[in-house]
């Protein structure tokens, strides 16, 4: 059942475990009690109606968005903060521990947020320089080894004005690779782009996945859906409906709104 | 009514000294200025809350009170602290703090607006708010600042005639000690407003064209 562009499940070792995530706006739930996990080496995709909270999730786990309640543990530490060592009070991270954190993952936008000021190898040798210290030449050296990985070793004196959508996306896909994230989350991101440009963000993405790279994607893509991911995790309403391998959850839906999702997704 | 040009002749070179005396004064407190415009603005953007509350009340202070105050405040305040700085000196500090609070307000503003995605990028590779305001938003803000900037220098420029009040022998104080000893109010205070004048058209032009050559994103 394993499509020729999947690797073989590894051994699941959680890597990244959310339990019972609850996120309010205001007086609206966005996220009600969602919980998952993915093993290390782990393609999963996030699908769902809009507004379902599948952007919120990835918030949440780099702390673009701080959880109303919940857990987030990445590789066993807590993300976000610690218990106070009575066990009963929650002390949140200082910046500096939150900044710590947040690299540990890597993002990527639905509209790619590059530096426009910066040229594509800058954009990637930024984080490196600023924040793991490294020299500038090093930086430099691994953000170039970072955009050929991408395909773009041509365009890294370019800025980001001066590059199509596809080749910014997968510029910001070099950025956060160049932190050596331990996993990626993916934000929609292909759906600020032209249709034609779509492929090769995903074909970076898809070669990404079969390297062994965790990944957590968001994306109404779904053929990259039934090809790449592992697992597919089907949201509504703030709530996961239901998940499982793509060929069992494309195939054989459990729910009625699965099925009623799909059914429209299919029809575009 | 007749001009008397012998005047106006004998007051021309005059003059062009005590410009001079307003452009280095200009210069001198544009950069403290800026410099300190920055420094005030980031603390607003990205400070502690209480620095960003003092920077607040500084720039409201600023703002709220008439400048030709302020220099007095200045020139008379320092000797009271133990420090006579003469009035040179007071009245560059006193510009200079002035438009320090201006200019707190501009960077404020311009870096603020840059859209939040910048942010939230630097952030998912492990940036701390100093280095993101340092090295994403306050580059970005350069351009979009320099409007600002630039009316904001020549107003400086102009504000520079205020310090006559304490006796800086800058351009306009210049004028009155030559309507002093010669009278002739309308012709010196006319070419007064032709030296100011000047002086402003030429920043205006190259302020222009610095703002042409900024990059564009």
């Amino acid at each position: 059942m394993v499509g020729p562009e999947r690797s073989s499940l590894p051994a699941p070792a959680p890597l990244l475990s959310i339990r019972n995530l609850c996120k309010r706006f205001g007086d609206r739930m966005v996220l009600k009690d969602v919980s998952f996990e993915i093993g290390a080496g782990e393609a999963v995709v996030l699908i769902g109606p809009s507004g379902s909270g599948k952007t919120t999730v990835l918030r949440c786990l780099n702390q673009l968005e701080t959880p109303t309640s919940g857990t987030i543990t990445l590789a066993g530490d807590v993300i976000g903060g610690n218990l106070a060592p009575d066990g009963t009070r929650w002390k949140p991270f200082g910046e500096a521990d939150i900044a710590g954190q947040r690299r540990r993952f890597g993002f990527v936008f639905q509209r790619f947020n590059l530096f426009p000021h910066l040229s594509a190898l800058q954009n990637v040798a930024l984080g490196p320089r600023l924040t793991l210290g490294l020299p500038k030449a090093t930086a430099e050296a691994r953000a170039a080894a970072h955009l050929e990985r991408v395909r773009l070793a041509d365009h890294r004196d370019k800025r980001p004005g001066q590059l199509s959508g596809g080749q910014q996306q997968r510029v910001a896909i070099a950025r956060a690779l160049a932190m050596e994230p331990e996993l990626i989350l993916f934000d929609e991101p292909t759906s600020a782009l032209d249709p034609e440009l779509v492929h090769e963000v995903l074909d970076v993405m898809r070669a990404l996945a079969r390297d062994g790279m965790t990944m957590i994607v968001v994306t109404h893509e779904m053929s990259f859906a039934r090809q790449v991911a592992h697992r597919v995790v089907f949201m509504a309403d703030g709530a996961i409906v239901e998940q499982g391998a793509p060929d069992a959850l494309f195939t054989a839906p459990q729910h009625e709104t699965t099925r009623r999702f799909l059914a429209h997704v299919r029809n575009r | 009514m007749s001009i008397d040009w012998a005047v106006v002749a004998m007051a021309i070179p005059l003059l062009a000294q005590g410009a001079l005396t307003s452009l280095r004064i200009a210069a001198l407190a544009g950069l403290l200025g800026l410099a300190g415009g920055v420094a005030l603005g980031l603390i607003a953007l990205g400070g502690f809350t209480p620095a960003r509350l003092a920077v607040r009340a500084y720039v409201d202070f600023i703002r709220g009170t008439p400048l030709l105050i302020q220099i007095f405040i200045v020139f008379f305040g320092l000797p009271m602290l133990g420090w006579r700085p003469g009035e040179y000196l007071s009245g560059v500090i006193a510009l200079s703090l002035n438009s320090a609070g201006y200019i707190a307000e501009i960077v404020r503003g311009a870096v603020g607006s840059i859209e939040r995605g910048q942010t939230e990028a630097a952030q998912s590779i492990g940036l701390t708010r100093g280095k993101i305001l340092l090295h994403v938003l306050l580059p970005q803000a350069i351009r979009p600042m320099t409007p600002a900037l630039t009316n904001d220098l020549i107003t400086l420029v102009k504000n520079t005639s205020l310090l006559s009040v304490i006796s800086v022998y800058e351009l306009t104080r210049s004028g009155q000690a030559i309507i002093a000893s010669h009278f002739a109010p309308l012709e010196i205070f006319a070419l007064l407003a032709l030296y100011y004048y000047l002086i402003i058209s030429v920043l205006a032009y190259i302020s222009r064209l610095i703002e042409r050559k900024l990059p564009a994103w």
